[in-house]
């Protein structure tokens, strides 16, 4: 009796492991590459750059962001409308399925306000993106200096 | 012997004159040699009365000598203003030596946050050769209608913050202050911004 009580714990504890690595794996098929930040000084905004790869069968939404380092995030757009350039908030953003989108300059980017303490060039901040379904991906950005001419 | 000299002379006479036509045709034809857009003779001369972002005052006076290249923005801009203010520092590097002779304006539509001081550190960041300009709301309204550059200071949000929609055009005046091009920031590449400044400065030298 014992022994099969053993038995049912090993089994519940591999299920609970393949339940965790399949979350690891397929819960959020997301990735962050390139990520950047273009620094200002004076404590002005700055823009984060990053490409959003989708690697599952289904659309993904971004719907928002936090940073550690900043007391706001928040994701705009850059456009041209009338002939003049304008900048605007940004609900959700849909990384389409086995698909990217990038957060490039003169587009979409994280708009990065209220440094909580002095940022440089050279440094690195932490972004936190969230999903939909309150899914949440971490990131390790570098502050660039304001004239970094990267995409 | 008439009709030789007809085919050794004439002939090929003929023949260079019809070149000769064919080519100025072609000439007269010939594409503009500019990248941007050619504005001479369409828009007012540069002419401005505003506080640079050394504290002083400036006029178009001030750079009588000097190329420049124009563009309205604010400093809580942390995308477009940056991306057209790198291009233009590209344009600069890749000036080499003429980039001594051209200045970039940075013109503020946000006065109200655009102190000196800010747009100091601000262009600075960018290239040294960059000069923020500020000035009453006035004074900048005067220059940004002289150059049809509409702007738009947005709603404020909860938390005080705002942004602005400013023209999208790089101006381009020649050593006497004439408005020679125009280029939209959105699609204008740095190497075109080079090519049309290396000319006019080639045209001049």
């Amino acid at each position: 009796m014992k022994q099969l009580t053993y038995s049912i714990a090993f089994a519940a504890l591999c299920l609970l492991l393949a339940g965790a690595a399949f979350a690891a794996t397929h819960g959020l098929p997301i990735t962050i590459e390139h990520g950047w930040v273009r620094w200002l000084p004076a404590n002005l905004p700055a823009a984060g750059y990053a490409t959003i790869r989708n690697d599952s069968d289904q659309p993904v939404k971004l719907t928002g962001a936090e940073s550690s380092d900043y007391g706001m995030a928040m994701l705009h757009r850059s456009m041209q409308k009338n002939g003049k350039d304008t900048m605007a908030m940004v609900g959700a953003l849909s990384i389409p399925a086995h698909g990217e989108v990038k957060l490039a300059p003169g587009g979409y980017h994280l708009m990065l306000m209220d440094a909580k303490h002095p940022i440089r060039p050279g440094d690195t901040v932490h972004v936190s993106l969230h999903f939909e379904d309150g899914k949440t991906l971490q990131a390790t950005w570098p502050v660039r200096p304001a004239n970094a001419s990267g995409e | 012997m008439i009709v030789s000299n007809l085919r050794r002379f004439l002939l090929p006479a003929l023949g260079a004159v019809l070149l000769s036509t064919a080519l100025l045709a072609a000439c007269s034809h010939a594409p503009p040699p500019w990248q941007l857009n050619d504005v001479s003779g369409h828009l007012p001369d540069l002419q401005f009365h505003l506080t640079s972002d050394t504290g002083k005052p400036m006029s178009a006076a001030d750079l009588r000598g000097k190329y420049v290249m124009m563009y309205f923005g604010y400093t809580h801009c942390p995308d477009v203003c940056p991306l057209t203010l790198v291009h233009l520092h590209l344009v600069m590097q890749q000036l080499g030596t003429d980039a001594a002779k051209v200045r970039i304006l940075f013109v503020s539509v946000d006065p109200a946050r655009d102190t000196p001081q800010v747009l100091h550190q601000y262009v600075t960041a960018f290239d040294p050769r960059i000069v923020g300009l500020t000035g009453s709301p006035q004074e900048i309204a005067v220059v940004a209608k002289r150059y049809r550059s509409a702007f738009n200071i947005d709603e404020k949000q909860a938390d005080g913050t705002y942004t602005v929609s400013h023209g999208s055009i790089i101006y381009i005046f020649d050593r006497d202050g004439h408005a020679r091009l125009l280029g939209n920031s959105s699609d204008i590449k740095p190497e075109a911004i080079t090519h049309d400044l290396k000319l006019l400065i080639g045209q001049d030298s």
